[in-house]
């Protein structure tokens, strides 16, 4: 965990109301795929949390979509502008267990933590499988990106104006060793109903601080309560108890 | 440094900034970032007989300077405190710390503060009165100057350490309150804990709290907090520890300017958890810039 000055070198629309920004600054803290960075936006008291989606030796790269005033804001922001950044926050997804064939399972502004990860697992040898869902065509993002390091890559929109009508559920590759998943809540409970091996599962919560230090984001799991910021944002399909 | 140093009920503190409960965990997340033994103590999570989860999520609101919570006292009760928290704490803080204890009826505070007031570590005993009396109706014991009274005597009853009652600022007559505290044999009185908040998410009509209220604090409640430090300190004979908004060496300066003997900084830490040990680095500089040249001549 650091805190540290970033300086923005990128930031472009994706889609209309989805960012890329590329942040360059002391990425040492960034290791695994699947954790993230807490950012200090002015006149905003609370920092807001965002997936690392891409590291370099000096850059951090995040996906982000507007949808308040935080976000908004960023949107807003030019390159050579600065940021606080609080990086190396939560536990990310582990690797090493997903087989020879992992699944990875991304829906809306879930898609971009799952960028890193993909990458690790190509150079790590293995066959990867990508299925990024969306409501409608013009809301895609990242589809060349995860073809273009060698994943096989499908595309489901809700209302079918883009790839294979339906959720990521309904495009689930016959054969996976394993899954990563990252999305809204309900699409991850449909995950956890339709997966046929074990997985891990991204969650977001409300954060007070994002490091550990005030119970805000605690959830109850098989193996007792765990802070989504400091033992998540990342847990195993075994430990999930769904909230009442 | 000499001129930083203060004494709170009889311990001498290197300087008066203490992270406040329930925002500096117990202190290890820190301890990741800084060297805490700068502090002049922190007081750890509000600790209970029984082990608590607190309450559903979402927990947190932000505000306009601040932020609204409801945890709801989320720690692994007092025995798993002294069992494992302590032992690891001792490896990263060397000075006493300050215990924060609540309960849900007098029996539970004064079992806690009991077994706590044991360990060694611990220098004070921090009595959070802002829970609700289980026994009384659900009527929180900070709001009713007999019931806090009878948790401070309860405590008193059973401890050797000094005891600070940590007062709500949810009340219209604080000064009774702190009084009654101060009778029943208070060693000193912190305050402000949170002020009773809420937020409404204007997409979903509903709270953004799950527990529809939560306790505001940060920067925005401070000028509240000034006030009621300055009506209790000027009211009791005992050591007053303020907080609440507390972000800055001149924020420090100015609740003891209203008569605290040390303040405590809490929400911020959340969100700079550098605070501390920038206010206690920078603490001298602004002393001397409104020539104050030592924090005891602040004093009452
Ligand atoms: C671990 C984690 C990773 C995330 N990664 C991404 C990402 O890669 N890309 C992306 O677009 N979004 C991501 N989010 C969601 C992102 O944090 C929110 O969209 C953002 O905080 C909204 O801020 P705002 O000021 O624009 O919205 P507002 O609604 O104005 O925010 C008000 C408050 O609510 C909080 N909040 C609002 N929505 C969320 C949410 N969904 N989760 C947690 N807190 C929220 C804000 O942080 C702020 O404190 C992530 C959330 C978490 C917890
Ligand atoms: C997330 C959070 C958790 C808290 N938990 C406790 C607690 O367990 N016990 C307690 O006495 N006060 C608790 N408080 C209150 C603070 O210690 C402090 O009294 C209050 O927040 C005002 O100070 P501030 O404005 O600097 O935050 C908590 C505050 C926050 C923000
Ligand atoms: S947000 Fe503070 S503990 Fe997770």
């Amino acid at each position: 965990m650091k805190v540290s000055m970033f300086t923005i070198r990128e930031n472009t629309a994706l889609t209309k109301n989805v960012y890329r920004m590329v942040l360059e600054g002391d990425v040492s803290e960034i290791t695994r795929p699947g954790t993230f960075v807490n950012i200090r936006l002015s006149g905003l008291y609370l920092r807001r949390p965002i997936s690392v989606n891409d590291t370099d030796e000096t850059t951090l790269t995040i996906i982000y979509k507007v949808v308040g005033k935080g976000t908004g804001q960023m949107a807003a922001m030019t390159a050579g502008e600065e940021l606080e950044v609080m990086t190396g926050l939560g536990n990310g997804y582990d690797t090493a267990v997903s087989g020879d064939h992992p699944l990875l399972l991304g829906g809306g502004v879930g898609v971009p933590p799952l960028y890193k990860l993909a990458k690790e697992l190509i150079a790590q040898g293995k066959k990867v499988s990508v299925v990024l869902g969306f409501n409608t065509a013009d809301e895609v993002f990242c589809e060349e990106e995860f073809k273009a390091i060698g994943c096989d890559t499908v595309v489901a929109t809700a209302d079918g104006s883009y790839g294979v009508k339906g959720f990521v559920t309904d495009a689930l590759p016959e054969e996976y060793t394993y899954f990563y998943t990252c999305g809204p809540e309900p699409m991850l409970k449909a995950v956890y109903k339709t997966t046929t091996t074990s997985g891990q599962f991204s969650f977001e919560e409300r954060m007070g601080c994002g490091f550990g230090a005030c119970m805000g984001c605690s959830c109850h799991t098989v193996t007792g309560y765990k802070r989504i910021c400091k033992d998540g944002p990342v847990l195993v399909k075994e430990e999930i108890l769904w909230n009442a | 440094m000499e001129r930083l140093k203060v004494d709170l009920c009889g311990i001498e503190m290197d300087n008066p900034v203490i992270p406040a409960s329930g925002t500096f965990g117990y202190g290890y997340e820190f301890a990741e970032l800084y060297d805490i033994n700068v502090l002049g103590t922190f007081s750890f999570k509000g600790t209970t007989k029984e082990p608590r989860f607190g309450n559903p999520t979402p927990r947190i609101a932000e505000c306009t300077s601040g932020m609204i919570n409801a945890v709801g006292l989320q720690n692994p009760g007092v025995e798993k405190v002294i069992g494992t928290e302590l032992p690891k704490l001792k490896k990263c803080f060397h000075k006493p710390v300050m215990a924060n204890v609540s309960g849900f009826a007098i029996d539970d505070y004064a079992y806690t503060c009991a077994l706590l007031d044991k360990e060694e570590q611990v220098g004070w005993l921090e009595v959070n009165v802002s829970c609700p009396n289980v026994h009384g109706g659900g009527m929180s014991f900070g709001t009713n100057p007999e019931a806090a009274a009878a948790v401070t005597r309860a405590v008193k009853a059973v401890t050797t350490k000094p005891v600070i009652v940590k007062l709500s600022p949810n009340v219209t007559d604080i000064v009774s309150i702190a009084k009654a505290c101060e009778e029943a044999g208070a060693d000193g009185i912190s305050l402000i804990n949170t002020l009773l908040g809420m937020r409404i998410d204007l997409k979903t009509r509903k709270p953004v709290i799950a527990n529809t209220m939560g306790g505001f604090s940060g920067p925005a409640i401070f000028p509240v907090a000034v006030r009621m430090v300055y009506q209790v300190a000027h009211a009791v004979n005992i050591p007053v520890v303020g907080m609440g908004g507390v972000s800055t060496a001149e924020d420090v300066l100015e609740m003891m300017m209203a008569g605290a003997k040390a303040v405590e900084v809490g929400a911020q830490n959340l969100v700079d958890p550098f605070v501390c040990k920038n206010i206690i680095e920078n603490l001298p500089a602004v002393m001397d810039k409104y020539g104050i040249k030592t924090l005891k001549e602040l004093a009452l």
